[in-house]
């Protein structure tokens, strides 16, 4: 299914970039040794601009609980319900979260706690995306 | 023309240490009024929120019995519809001709400012104070509360309004309709991550895993809302559909996103409410009994991931129960009534487990649904019957916690001792909370 393309803007265009190299960075406060996702201006915690840059992480992360939209309100994935959304916590930081929908897994039959592992998939303008997959 | 401002940072109690409030008993609701309710605004004048809004203000000022020249505040929450706006079509003809409109085309229709009421209630001779609450009733509440005790407003009145346009708003269409994902959507829309109770549902999904249980166990909670939303007789189902819910209706519901199914979302309606705060003093003349308000918090945590993990609303809802005891110097077993929102049912237990109210503890909320929480009974959780119970409003907590403390719940009233109330909301990982008294000591 075509998935909607994610836009970048003057924020998060390092992130979309190096998802396009098949790397998964994450913005981090070098004055607070705290990363944030999504990625934003300033550094949620203590606002500053200069101090955040990006570290690449591992790519590694843990499913920790899930979800199966059966009324979803973005057109494009209405024809795919019901669906899988899993939540998968970084290894780095299990603060930081992200979505999956573990393509190749059976609808409402996600292995919580399970580990994963990121990959990137080519949406329809070319414009790659992180998704997770079990790691076996 | 003059254009009211958001509430200051400074009258929220967002943050841990404060203390006792400093206006601790100074503060009363007296009025309350309620306009109608409608499932869906019928583009008629004398039905929109503009015209409600009026009807819910001159009912709460008749109710607390003052005249419309003692009142000298206004807090308005300036938001107002369930999604979309009017505009861009055009002002309706007879609503131009009924009302003085401002630059807002919106203004009344699917928005609404205090500048809006100021203009059209031109018996508000005195008023000296107006302020917007960005967010729901329980932010205004908490504005107006800290504004009368603060000594900028005396005699105050507070306002919420729900237009409700025809559709399913937001519903494929909007941003959600694009195959391109700008803005905050290009962290969520990928995925298809966009859905109602979406959130709530995955963070029920891990408490169940954390706690045990499981979806049928809401099913007396959500029946029980109902049987005390048909004892409401302001709200939406008492008023055009006064059907009870079995648990079998709850059970057979279609999924929205499981596990959260149609019953776990409270309908949206058509509606405005108003209350009357003022000074202990004051209240002394007036129609109603005081109910005193012994704390206001505030929480909106900042959240770092994609969605707030079930460990980070529990830790917001501790932080919100940890801010209304020590600002009030209340503990658990000092709050008789609870009423916080469960307008996604999904989330009501983090509200009750933080507050430990009436004992329950971390992961006991599902099994305590399933014990006697009837209104007659010992534990009436969510005595108003809440939004699942009366139509999306967000503010039947507050009206059932007036309400009961004044002894005027009608069939609703508890009959467990009946002095302290808290209610707030709108979510369990942000929002604004009150504890009520009947008495300000």
């Amino acid at each position: 299914m075509p998935r909607p393309i994610p836009v970048p803007d003057e924020v998060s265009k390092p992130f979309w970039d190096a998802c396009n190299e098949q790397r998964l960075i994450i913005q981090n406060c070098k004055s607070c040794d705290r990363m944030q996702y999504p990625p934003e201006k300033l550094c949620a915690s203590c606002g500053s601009i200069e101090d955040l840059d990006w570290v690449e992480v591992s790519g590694k992360g843990r499913i920790n609980g899930y979800a199966v939209v059966y009324d979803s309100r973005i057109r494009l994935w209405q024809t795919e319900q019901p669906y899988n959304i899993a939540v998968v916590e970084l290894h780095e930081d299990p603060t930081i979260t992200f979505f999956s929908n573990l393509a190749g897994v059976t609808v409402d039959d996600v292995p919580v706690g399970s580990e994963v592992q990121v990959h990137f998939e080519e949406t329809e303008n070319g414009q790659k995306i992180h998704e997770w997959h079990l790691v076996n | 023309m003059v254009v009211t401002q958001n509430a200051p940072a400074s009258m929220y109690r967002g943050v841990e240490g404060l203390g006792i409030w400093e206006h601790r008993g100074k503060v009363a609701a007296v009025g309350i009024g309620h306009s109608p309710t409608a499932r869906r605004w019928d583009e008629r004048t004398e039905t929109s929120i503009g015209a409600w809004s009026l009807l819910a203000l001159r009912n709460a000022i008749e109710d607390a019995g003052v005249s419309p020249d003692q009142v000298d505040g206004l807090v308005v929450v300036p938001a107002a519809t369930t999604g979309d706006q009017w505009s861009p079509r055009p002002v309706p003809e007879d609503f131009a001709n009924t009302y003085q409109l401002t630059d807002n085309t919106n203004d009344g229709l699917t928005a609404m400012s205090a500048d809006w009421i100021i203009k059209n209630m031109p018996e508000l001779s005195n008023l000296d104070f107006a302020m917007h609450a960005p967010g729901c009733m329980s932010n205004a509440i908490v504005v107006a509360a800290q504004a009368v005790g603060d000594g900028l407003t005396n005699t105050c009145l507070v306002l919420k309004t729900w237009n409700n346009l025809s559709g399913r708003y937001g519903h494929g269409a909007g941003a959600n309709a694009l195959d391109l994902s700008p803005g905050s959507a290009q962290w969520t829309h990928p995925w298809g991550w966009g859905a109602a109770a979406l959130s709530y549902a995955y963070n029920f999904d891990q408490y169940c895993r954390k706690y045990g249980g499981n979806h049928d166990m809401m099913a007396p909670f959500i029946v029980n809302n109902r049987r005390n939303g048909l004892m409401m007789p302001e709200g939406f189902w008492y008023q055009h559909r006064p059907e009870p819910l079995t648990v079998e209706d709850y059970l057979a519901s279609r999924w929205v996103a499981k596990p959260a199914n149609l019953f776990d979302c409270d309908i949206p309606i058509q509606i405005a409410v108003a209350y009357l705060f003022t000074t202990p003093d004051r209240a002394k003349d007036m129609k109603q009994p005081p109910v005193y308000i012994m704390n206001h918090a505030t929480t909106r945590p900042k959240v770092r991931g994609s969605v707030q993990t079930l460990d980070q609303v529990e830790a917001s809802t501790d932080s919100t129960a940890k801010k209304l005891y020590e600002g009030s110097g209340y503990s658990p077993s000092d709050i008789h009534l609870e009423n916080c929102y469960e307008g996604y049912s999904l989330f009501h237990q983090y509200y009750l487990e933080a507050l430990q109210w009436h004992g329950v503890q971390r992961g006991e909320a599902l099994q305590f649904y399933g014990g006697d929480i009837r209104v007659e009974g010992p534990h009436p959780i969510s005595s108003s019957g809440g939004n699942a119970g009366s139509g999306r409003t967000r503010t039947w907590m507050h009206t059932d916690s007036i309400q009961q403390l004044q002894g005027r719940a009608g069939d609703r009233q508890v009959k467990i001792k009946a002095e302290t109330a808290v209610s707030g909301g709108p979510t369990p990982g942000s929002g604004d909370f009150t504890i009520w008294s009947k008495n300000p000591d």
